[in-house]
């Protein structure tokens, strides 16, 4: 056991840290006397949004989670123990550390029981004397977990240098020769308190701080000192540049004289060397008590600043700032509106084109870059910022050429993008794209439906160093697959990354990576997707290699061995334990094919917005999400840009709605099998074969039909005029404007068929005559029927869209074609079935046998080969 | 002579299996009861504790087996005898009786080990805490994650009586072993230290050679992702028992000798104390039996002695007289390191 530790704290994994590591960040937004988003979800009893804001902390970098729950109006035991529980149950979350903050013991204690790993207490102190003092140390001690000791004693808070360090040794030495307590699981808290409050008393707060951590990192061998930095600047509530320049200075200082950790809102902290240097100087002295007018003069400064930034607005003293700095305040802020003045302004200052691009703009894109790494920008920020970078670099790129410089440019490393063939799904590869292009790298995005040929030609064409796969259907998975089988047959080592809404960890594991003797990585979302990438084409990327391998290797050892554990349910046997029951079929009101054309103006009350957000990476429902403490800025900023372009649509209908579909009368074959009557149309469906409990049935489709029955078949297209669209503005070099565009129609599309759906249930069907559902109801899907789309989990055979095409001709209807991989074209799109049965419900079938699928083939007179191409990524491997 | 002195000089040997070797004797539901539990209201048998007082005779002569066969502890046949597991057969009123009887049986037989060959050799006597049948971590209902079958509190009562009544019996150490919930594991380290103090005992450890009562722990890595059913990973399942003065700490159970000792090696890293291990027998083959051999056994565990992993070696589930035995000459091979 390695004893040069300072401190050492466990969760479901361990935490070290070095005499050298950085200071420790402790997350504090799960506390309800900090954040009113928490204490709100907790009064609320919506735990889920509360574990969310954990999670948030710990992909923000928290090293150890602070949990708070002392409010007067909650029962705080029992909101500490619950939430610890349910902690516990998150292991992206439990894998850290936690801190129980409470300053009722009760709570401490409650909590403690509930905490497997080595946490921290928050915090004890020796205000009620000695022996309480003693006597909780001793059970924190038998409990196991580090605590925090506040320098607080019978006579109260210790205020000046001297009362800090007398506090604190003495509680050091109690704990030594009366408990022989770990002195590495010892942290001083010695009150961080406000300074620039005009007061006399104060003005030394931050030096005796800084002086009593000195001391005791001196003089109270291997005990820690922390603090909760924010209290520091409260004098300075409303002014958030001073804030954080506040803030910074006392870090800074504070961890030159042996600071350990703290307690920090990372989104309130400036870098130090950032700050402006005479807002610097002054805060400096303030902080450092150095000067007895500073606190006057950062007044002096506040007031100005606000007058000054407004002033900004008007771009009348926007010459005041430099060039320089006015170009990465506009890639920071992503503000297009100065870009070309300022860009042609450029031109004539700068040398060449080329320094323009590689002085300020990659300096404005590093910062955006690295403020994206770092938690402080979010997604459509950075969009928002590359929309930016595009617009200087088209002006500048005619330039560039000209003067014959690009081939001096300095060598980007290169990613080739593709959405694979058969699929035409872009907006999540669009937002890895335009993220990897701000992190610096060259993209070579070869578009939608792209061969494994073509791109393996592409990839050699321009010596990549990354290939990108993306895919939203189920068959690009297979593609996928073959393209990893490809690559290695060609002893092509290109590293691989997959993503789109299908992939998973999981399948990349089990199908992919094992075909590949190069990395292949799954990325989850754009902000991986950029981590990743840096690690691969880091310097000592072998490590990072051979660790996500192995990695992989253990996701695919978990998955083979739950499969073991949840063998599938023989096909004979789930046939026999379907779901059953006898409804009076309703006929339809028409058994005609139906086209419908939509207006924008009466959709945009059938709008289901999360996933909208969704698409943008920010989590959260909708309305409530616009009111989020974190993502809520953003969220205001894309719905108010959402809502322009719908109101632009419904003025200008750039974009038609169109919608086709039909009842039809139907007799069952078998369970597999529907024929549609007077027809040569059948259908097929597939079954459950996952393990159930209790009785549960093995559910198909087919079950919520009668012998004779009815079926709805349908498809509607939002995507009309939308490439015309895109077109036009592709110009203007506008991804910003491209992808919202795009996701808006998604939205539509989404809109129009639950419109449809509830015409179909109340009219042309018209078994549910009498129902009366609001949006919401709607979108939680109170109602009675359901409308599967073929590819999705109820049923996940692509290629049913093909009959559905033969019935409805929507190609010919609503200008809705299908691809060779049974992908919708224009991509806006949904098509799928309407069942009546009062009881039918969505399920998923995530996995079935050989067994079921042979059975399938015959039924569809299909080879069983085929057949495993579309659905052999629901076959276990075995 | 103590068991500090012991283990500075020399691997100790750990005893094998209690189930595997109780299943080798016809038992009837008579056995289980005998004169004690004759009007007991449910059934009895396989409450293997229960042996301790109604078949001592057969509890004591695999203590002594095991002895015979070189081991220097044997543990109590107690794995579940505490309130929460005993409450399954309505029998939560006798578990001071329970522990107690095992501790006699184990005196019984070092004691007829000691009438044989002499007490040149110290043997010793280690109390066995199991887990419980339930987890303070895991929530059993999947809908409800929060909710707990079991709270810390009732835990550290249930394992205090439990191990109070070992220590009053006699037994040299306290193993708290197949812990596959840190903080249930937590719950009963909290109860031997409060039974310590009760007595004025000090655990004995690197710190207190002198001491009088062994802490010994033991957990479970349940996955081949090395982790302990609760999540946590070897290094944090240390650490997050660092704060105890432990003899040892080690893994046993769930997983073979040589699937077993990567996770050995991470908890040296991270613990101060002795190492121990007592892996199973291999892992069970499809009907649930384990069939590696002494001799396949002892060639798994070689490593863990020529290369200086473990300071207490035995043997788990599957395991008999005839593996420990192979085990114990593997120890005796490896002198003062």
């Amino acid at each position: 056991m390695s004893p040069d530790y300072k401190l050492i704290l466990s969760g479901l994994e361990p935490l070290i840290i070095f005499p050298d590591s950085n200071f420790v960040n402790v997350g504090e937004r799960t506390n309800v006397t900090g954040s009113k988003k928490f204490l709100r979800c907790i009064q609320e009893q919506r735990w889920e949004d509360a574990l969310e804001i954990a999670r948030e902390q710990v992909e923000g970098g928290a090293q150890i989670i602070d949990v708070n729950m002392d409010e007067a109006m909650i029962d705080s035991k029992a909101a500490m123990v619950h939430f610890l529980n349910l902690l516990a149950s998150e292991p992206d979350i439990a894998r850290i550390p936690v801190m129980i903050d409470s300053s009722n013991w009760e709570v401490i204690q409650a909590g403690l029981g509930c905490i497997q790993g080595k946490g921290v207490v928050n915090s004890i102190s020796l205000k009620d004397g000695e022996e309480a003092f003693i006597q909780k140390a001793r059970i924190i001690q038998k409990m196991g977990a580090a605590v925090i000791i506040m320098a607080f004693d019978e006579k109260g808070q210790a205020d000046s240098y001297a009362r800090r360090i007398e506090i604190c040794a003495r509680a050091y030495q109690l704990l030594a020769q009366k408990l022989n307590f770990e002195p590495r699981d010892i942290i001083f808290d010695p009150n961080i308190f406000p300074i620039g409050t005009g007061m006399e008393e104060h003005r030394n707060n931050a030096v005796d701080f800084f002086k009593a951590t000195q001391w005791i990192k001196q003089n109270l061998p291997h005990a820690l000192v922390s603090g909760g930095v924010s209290n520091v600047s409260f004098s300075f509530r409303g002014n958030n540049t001073v804030r954080e320049a506040i803030h910074s200075v006392f870090l800074y200082h504070a961890i030159q004289h042996g600071m350990d950790m703290g307690i920090v809102n990372p989104s309130q902290l400036v870098v130090y060397e950032q700050i402006e240097p005479q807002l610097k100087e002054w805060v400096e002295d303030l902080v450092l008590n150095r000067n007895d007018e500073a606190t006057e003069k950062l007044l002096a400064y506040a007031a100005n600043q606000t007058t000054s930034s407004k002033a900004d607005e008007t771009s009348n003293d926007r010459h005041l700032i430099s060039l320089e700095d006015r170009l990465i305040e506009a890639l920071v802020q992503g503000k297009t509106q100065f870009i070309s003045d300022d860009i042609q302004e450029a031109i004539s200052t700068y040398n060449s084109p080329l320094e323009i691009i590689e002085g300020p703009l990659m300096k404005g894109m590093n910062i955006v870059g690295e403020y994206f790494g770092s938690g402080k920008m979010f997604l459509p920020q950075v969009v928002k910022s590359a929309r930016v970078m595009k617009q200087a670099v088209a002006i500048l790129e005619p330039l560039l050429l000209a003067s014959a410089q690009q081939g001096k440019a300095q060598q980007r490393k290169k990613i080739l993008l593709a959405t694979v063939k058969g699929d035409v799904h872009d907006i999540g590869k669009n937002i890895v794209g335009v993220v990897l292009a701000c992190n610096g790298y060259e993209i070579i995005d070869l578009g939608v439906m792209v061969p494994n040929e073509k791109i393996i030609e592409e990839a050699l064409r321009h010596n990549v160093d990354i290939i990108g796969l993306s895919g939203l259907i189920t068959p690009s998975l297979e593609i996928m697959t073959e393209m990893a089988q490809l690559l290695s047959q060609k002893n092509l080592n290109i590293p691989l990354l997959i993503g789109g809404a299908t992939t998973s960890k999981v399948h990349t594991a089990v199908k992919i990576d094992p075909h590949a003797q190069f990395p292949v990585l799954h990325v989850r979302d754009a902000g991986t997707a950029a981590q990743e990438v840096s690690y691969l084409l880091n310097k000592d990327a072998e490590q990072f290699v051979t660790q996500t391998k192995l990695d992989y290797e253990r996701v695919r050892e978990n998955y083979l061995k739950h499969q073991g554990k949840n063998p599938l349910t023989p096909f004979e046997e789930a046939r026999q334990k379907g779901f059953a029951s006898n409804v009076l079929p309703v006929a339809p009101h028409t058994t005609n094919q139906t086209t419908l054309e939509y207006k924008v103006a009466d959709l945009i009350n059938y709008i289901d917005w999360t996933p909208f957000f969704q698409t943008w990476g920010l989590a959260g429902k909708f309305p409530e999400i616009l009111n989020d403490e974190v993502v809520g800025q953003q969220a205001k900023e894309l719905w108010k840009d959402a809502s322009d372009l719908l109101q632009d649509l419904i003025s200008d209908p750039k974009i038609q709605i169109k919608a086709t579909f039909q009842i039809l009368p139907i007799e069952k074959k078998n369970d597999v099998s529907i024929h549609v009557k007077s027809t040569q149309h059948q259908l097929h469906f597939l079954r459950q074969q996952n393990g159930k409990k209790n009785n549960e049935p093995y559910f198909s489709l087919i079950d919520f039909l009668q012998a004779e029955d009815y079926l709805g078949v349908f498809a509607v297209n939002a995507g009309i005029g939308v490439e015309e669209w895109l077109k036009a503005i592709e110009s203007d070099q506008n991804d910003y404007l491209e992808i919202l565009i795009k996701a808006v129609a998604d939205r539509l599309a989404e809109a129009a068929t639950e419109k449809l759906h509830q015409e179909v249930r109340t009219l042309y069907w018209g078994y549910a005559k009498e129902e009366h559902l609001s949006n919401d109801d709607l979108i939680e899907e109170k109602y009675q029927g359901i409308r599967p789309a073929p590819g999705y989990p109820a049923c996940p055979d692509h290629t049913e869209k093909q009959t559905i095409w033969k019935i409805l001709q929507p190609d010919q209807t609503i200008g809705l074609n299908l691809t060779e991989s049974m992908a919708m074209y224009p991509t806006a799109a949904v098509s799928g079935y309407f069942f009546a049965h009062p009881e039918s419900q969505y399920f998923g079938i995530p996995r079935m046998g050989m067994d079921q699928l042979e059975i399938y083939a015959k039924e569809k007179n299909i080879t069983i080969e085929n057949a495993q191409r579309w659905l052999g990524h629901i076959i276990p491997t075995t | 002579m103590g068991i500090f002195q012991d283990i500075t000089t020399r691997n100790l040997t750990l005893d094998g299996a209690m189930g595997t070797m109780i299943q080798r004797y016809p038992l009837t539901e008579a056995d289980f009861r005998g004169n004690r539990f004759q009007n007991h209201n449910i059934p009895l048998k396989g409450n293997n504790d229960l042996l301790c007082i109604t078949r001592p005779d057969i509890i004591t002569e695999i203590h002594l087996q095991y002895f015979e066969a070189g081991a220097d502890i044997v543990e109590t046949n107690t794995f579940n005898a505490q309130q929460i597991s005993m409450e399954d057969y309505q029998l939560t009123d006798c578990i001071s009786e329970v522990n107690t009887a095992a501790v006699n049986c184990a005196k019984a037989a070092r004691e007829a080990y000691y009438a044989q060959h002499g007490d040149s050799i110290k043997k010793y006597i280690a109390g066995a805490v199991g887990p419980t049948s339930k987890t303070a971590s895991l929530s059993p209902k999947v809908e409800d994650p929060a909710y707990r079958a079991i709270g810390f509190e009732d835990l550290k009562n249930a394992y205090f009586e439990q191990i109070d009544a070992m220590i009053v019996a006699g037994v040299d150490a306290i193993l708290i072993e197949t812990i596959f919930d840190t903080l249930n594991a937590k719950a009963a380290f909290y109860a031997a230290l409060e039974v310590l103090e009760k007595h004025q005992l000090s655990p004995i450890t690197k710190e207190n050679p002198d001491g009088d009562i062994a802490l010994m722990a033991s957990g479970t890595i349940t996955d081949a992702a090395g982790r302990t059913l609760s999540g946590q990973t070897a290094g944090a399942f240390a650490i997050s028992l660092g704060h105890l003065p432990l003899f040892s700490i080690g893994f046993n159970c769930a997983l073979g000798a040589d699937q077993l000792l990567p996770y050995i090696k991470e908890l040296k890293k991270h613990s101060k104390a002795f190492i121990s291990a007592y892996p199973n027998a291999g892992l069970p083959n499809a009907l649930g039996q384990y069939d590696e051999t002494p001799e396949t056994m002892k060639a798994k565990v070689t490593p863990y002695v020529a290369e200086k992993h473990v300071h207490i070696l035995g043997g788990c589930c599957g395991t008999t007289p005839n593996h420990i035995h192979a085990i114990a000459s593997l120890n005796q091979q490896q002198h003062s390191r």
